[in-house]
Formats: structure tokens, C-alpha cells, sequence
């Protein structure tokens, strides 16, 4: 049971029955969607930047755990941020799942260094952040016009 | 219920553990485990037969082509094909399906024609006819799921409208590796035949499990997969009729599928040859042979049975459980040997996770039937899929797991 405590950390378990920002953003200037295609999950990230920082950032979808918390998680994390500081959270992200080492007083991201014992769930914890990259690659457009 | 957990012991890799808890396995649909008796025919031509197939003279070669084409009468008997002419071996499920559509449908489509197929069918019995009506014109039509949980099965009160006389073959599978129903083969393949159309069954989950017999179902063609079947990756069987068979044009050029070849002309050999192009898989089809006859002798009404019940056992233990989601039919008779489920709070790849630290092994996802999942509103199931060496035992082990994980994620 200890690797399962330590992939299901209680931050993950918290964001993961309370998603944080789970809606659709209608003013959102970029969006994209990252597929998972082993297990048919979608997640779906909207952004509305604020001149060269994210003023807004959502997601939709649905799917594990991991996942889910990984996507609610990775919106506290990147509103504020510029895109090439979004990039630089996402590497040092990616690396704390991978290797499992979290720098000391790391953010609350730091609860996915469980996963590298799991290589198979890597993808769930960072569809969400592929998505968001491939969103802030992405030039901005006019928001869909509200209902 | 017989037991039939004296076969455990014919199947090393059970006698592992997964970390602290002894292998659970009941991954059965993805693919079974093999017998001994398996490995060691595939072992033994190795080491004493081994040689290419048909173009050699000497004795390596000979009892090599001997032990190909022995496995392929045995296959031809297995499902009670009437030559072994009918029999062609392939990769697997896929790649017969994929070959029947290449060329059979690519001869004999056009604009106009109707491929029928069915909701439930695997990506494999989905794909290649999306793609060769594409190139032929034809249209593809899908025979309904009824249910929410699409415990009804197929919708064959919509049969009749769906059967037009512009359906040219009617593609559907005999057991669903996502919701266990078992369909009525031998009554679509009379109703499909009263309209002209052909028939292909995709026998991959249930030729491992019970008796099948090509010509009291009266099907054209019929796909399966060794592996599925105690028998090894790599190697499967297109079954078809014989004067189909010598009517439709290869669909792979290579060697060992000639008559003749000249610098701008070929002809080739008739059915099997003309569609197993190139150095075919011979272990393969001595590991199949040997694992029909291992079927065989336990006895496939037998092992139906067996399976069959541990479904309808763990089917029972599952509907007590919280929050749960079970597809496919309510009644055990028309249920093959799994179960699918879904539970509202917990994903079914959190459910796998935690379910493997217990050392049973589950399997989670779309199984391979994204538009089915779509329809019922789901993005993946957890299934557990049962085969000879099961117990009742591992039921409750997987019970109890999922009772672990429901009060983890406090549900
Ligand atoms: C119903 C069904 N059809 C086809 C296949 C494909 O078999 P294979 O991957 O061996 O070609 C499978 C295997 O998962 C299956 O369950």
C-alpha cells in the first residue's frame, strides 16, 4: 500500500473530488485538446491570456485520478504566469514525475512524485500540461461570442 | 460447477507473485496465458525442425512444411471447416478481417454497397471496413446497441430494415470483449443470407471457449486469434469458403503465393498459398496445433461452462458493490465468460492501479470500442475476463480489492 499512498497523495485526492476551475471558459482566446489514446481520456484546456500573462485558465474533461488532479492542480499553478514560465513550471513538473525527486519546498505539484514508481500513469499526469502548452503555443483569437 | 484448477498447474507463468500477493489473472479477453504443452511444441520445432516452409528439399525442411500444414488440418477440424484449403493463417483477428476487406471488399465494392456492421464491434471489425469503403464508395452501417447499459445487446427487431438488399456483407462479432453478450450467430448469418449478403464472424473471444462449427453456423468467413486460445502471439486463422477463397485476388505479393512469375506477369497458386505471401509464422502454427489439442482435452463444452459461470459469479459479487455500472446483458445465459463495470467515483485506471498492488491483474479502457464507450457515455471500463485456470477464490480476491479501493476513494 505505501507506493498507492504515495501516488495518491492527499492533495491529488483533494483535487480530484473538488476540481478546481473544471468549466468551460467562454472568453478564452486559445484552447486545445490533449488525447490519451490507450485509455479514450480528453482533456481540454482553456486560456484567456492578459497581454503576455494567463489571466484565466480552465479545463474540461474527464478521467483518473491522476489525471484530473493533475489538470485542477496545473490551473492553480499557471494563472499569472507568461507562457515561457508555464514551460518552465511544466519541465520541472515533468521531472519531479519522472524521477520522483522534488526540490525541496516545491510547490503543491510536488505530490505527483509518486507517480514515477508507475510508469504506466505518466501520461494521465501530464495530458492536462500538454494540452495547456500546445493552447499557449497558439496565437490569440477572439472568444466565441457569449450566448 | 467443474473445477478445472488442476490445469493451474500447466501454466507457469501462474505460479508468480506480484509483489506481495500471488497472480490473479484476469486479463483473459486481452490474452490468455499458455500451457506448457504450448511452449514446448514452439520450443521443441526449434530446437529440431526448424527450417523454412515448402521450397526446401531436405529433412529440416520437410517435417517443418509437415508441422505447418498438420496445424493446418487440425485448425481446419477445430471449427469443422469441410477442407483445410478454407484455412489461412494470418497474424490474428485483425489481420483476417483486414485481408477479407483488402480483397475480397476492394474486388467487390462500389458506390452504392452496404458494409453492415455493428456498435459493438472491436476497432478491428471497425476500422478496415471504414477505410475500404472509403476507397470503394460503399457505406458503412452500424446494427444498433439497445440500453443504457446496453444490457439488451444488439437491436435485432431493427434487423430487418437494416438488411437491405444493398448489404453485401454483414461484419459482426460473436462474443463483445466489452460487454460479454453472446450473439445469435447462426440466426444473422440465416438472415443475411436470405438477402444475399455475406458474412464474416469475428470469433475472437469465444473460439478459446466453446465449440465451433463454420458449417452449422453457415458463415463465409471467420476471424480469430491464437493467442487468445492458449496458443502464442503472432499466428491466427481466416477461415473462408473455398469457392470464395479461389475468387478473390491476393492481397500481399511475395513468395510462396506463385504459380508463375514472369517480368511483367504473374499467376498464383490457389487458396491457402495465394493469400500467405512470404515466410509465414511456422512456431506459431505448431504452438496453435498444439494448443487446440490442449483445448481439446479438457474439453471446449467443458471450459464454456466454466468460464461462463465464473462471469455470472463474479457478476453477482460485483452488483452488491456501490456505485456500480455493469454493461451487457442481465440474463447469464447470453453471457460469455466477462465482466465490464464502471463505478460512478472511481476511474478505471485507478481501479487497475490499486487492483495490480494486490496482484490481480485487470484490464482498463476502451477496449478498443471508443464508439460504443461514446454512445453509453463512457470514457473506459474496468473488465475482469475468466479462462480455464480461474477460481472462485480469485473472484473474492478481486472483490475484495475493489472493496479497498471504493473505501480509499470514500465511496
Ligand atoms: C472481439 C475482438 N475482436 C478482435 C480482436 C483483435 O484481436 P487481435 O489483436 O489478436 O488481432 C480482439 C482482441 O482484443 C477482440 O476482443
Amino acid at each position: 500500500m505505501s507506493e498507492l499512498n504515495d501516488l495518491y497523495q492527499s492533495v491529488i485526492l483533494d483535487h480530484n473530488k473538488r476540481p478546481r476551475n473544471r468549466r468551460k471558459l467562454p472568453a478564452a482566446t486559445r484552447v486545445a485538446t490533449g488525447d490519451n489514446p490507450t485509455c479514450g481520456d480528453q482533456c481540454t484546456v482553456y486560456v484567456r491570456m492578459d497581454a503576455d500573462r494567463i489571466g484565466e485558465i480552465t479545463f474540461e474533461g474527464s478521467g483518473c485520478a491522476i489525471s484530473q488532479a493533475s489538470a485542477s492542480l496545473m490551473t492553480t499553478q499557471l494563472k499569472g504566469k507568461t507562457a515561457a514560465a508555464a514551460e518552465t513550471t511544466f519541465n520541472e513538473f515533468a521531472e519531479i514525475v519522472k524521477t520522483g525527486n522534488a526540490p525541496e519546498e516545491f510547490s503543491e505539484l510536488a505530490a505527483f512524485a509518486g507517480v514515477h514508481a508507475f510508469p504506466a500513469r505518466i501520461k494521465c499526469a501530464t495530458l492536462a500540461w500538454h494540452a495547456a502548452l500546445e493552447a499557449l503555443k497558439q496565437p490569440d483569437k477572439t472568444p466565441e461570442p457569449q450566448q | 460447477m467443474t473445477s478445472l484448477a488442476h490445469t493451474r498447474a500447466d501454466f507457469p507463468a501462474l505460479n508468480q507473485n506480484v509483489g506481495a500477493h500471488p497472480l490473479v489473472y484476469l486479463d483473459n479477453a486481452a490474452t490468455s496465458q499458455k500451457p506448457r504443452a504450448v511452449i514446448d511444441a514452439i520450443s521443441r520445432y526449434y530446437e529440431r525442425d526448424n527450417s523454412n516452409v515448402h521450397r526446401g528439399l531436405h529433412a529440416l525442411s520437410m517435417r517443418s512444411t509437415d508441422g505447418y500444414e498438420a496445424a493446418r488440418k487440425r485448425a481446419a477440424q477445430f471449427i469443422n471447416a469441410a477442407d483445410p484449403a478454407e484455412i489461412i493463417f494470418t497474424r490474428g483477428t485483425t489481420e483476417s478481417v483486414n485481408l477479407v476487406a483488402q480483397s475480397w471488399g476492394a474486388a467487390n465494392l462500389r458506390a452504392g454497397d452496404v458494409i453492415l456492421i455493428t456498435e459493438m464491434e472491436h476497432h478491428s471489425n471497425l476500422v478496415p471496413w471504414q477505410q475500404i469503403a472509403r476507397r470503394t464508395g460503399a457505406t458503412l452501417r452500424y446494427v444498433p446497441v439497445a440500453g443504457e447499459n446496453a444490457q439488451h445487446g444488439l437491436a435485432l427487431d431493427a434487423l430487418d430494415k437494416l438488411l437491405t438488399p444493398d448489404v453485401r456483407l454483414f461484419a459482426f462479432t460473436h462474443i463483445s470483449n466489452t460487454l460479454g453478450v453472446i450473439n445469435p450467430v447462426a440466426e444473422l448469418c440465416a438472415r443475411a443470407k436470405k438477402i444475399g449478403a455475406l458474412t464474416l464472424v469475428d470469433a475472437a473471444q469465444s473460439i478459446g471457449h466453446e465449440p465451433l462449427d463454420v458449417r452449422a453456423l453457415d458463415c463465409d468467413f471467420l476471424a480469430f486469434s491464437g493467442h487468445k486460445m492458449c496458443g502464442p502471439t503472432g499466428i491466427g486463422v481466416l477461415y473462408g469458403r473455398r469457392a470464395l477463397l479461389d475468387a478473390m485476388p491476393p492481397w500481399q505479393g511475395g513468395g510462396g503465393m506463385i504459380a508463375s512469375v514472369e517480368y511483367f506477369n504473374t499467376t498464383y497458386k490457389p487458396s491457402p498459398e495465394r493469400y500467405e505471401a512470404g515466410t509465414p509464422d511456422v512456431s506459431g502454427a505448431i504452438g496453435l496445433h498444439a494448443a487446440m489439442d490442449y483445448l481439446d482435452a479438457i474439453g471446449r463444452p467443458l471450459i464454456a461452462g466454466h468460464d461462463n459461470s465464473l462471469a455470472a459469479q463474479a457478476r453477482a459479487a460485483l452488483a452488491e458493490l456501490p456505485g456500480i455500472r455493469i454493461l451487457g446483458p442481465e440474463q447469464n445465459s447470453k453471457r460469455g465468460g466477462l465482466v465490464s463495470f464502471a463505478f460512478k467515483e472511481v476511474h478505471a485506471h485507478d481501479v487497475v492501479t490499486f487492483a495490480d498492488q494486490d496482484g490481480v491483474a485487470l484490464r482498463g479502457g476502451h477496449h478498443c470500442n471508443q464508439p460504443l464507450m461514446r454512445k453509453l457515455g463512457l470514457s473506459s471500463t474496468t473488465r475482469a475476463s475468466f479462462y480455464i485456470y480461474n477460481t472462485p477464490e480469485e473472484i473474492d480476491a478481486l472483490i475484495k480489492s475493489l472493496h479497498k479501493i471504493l473505501k480509499f476513494f470514500g465511496s
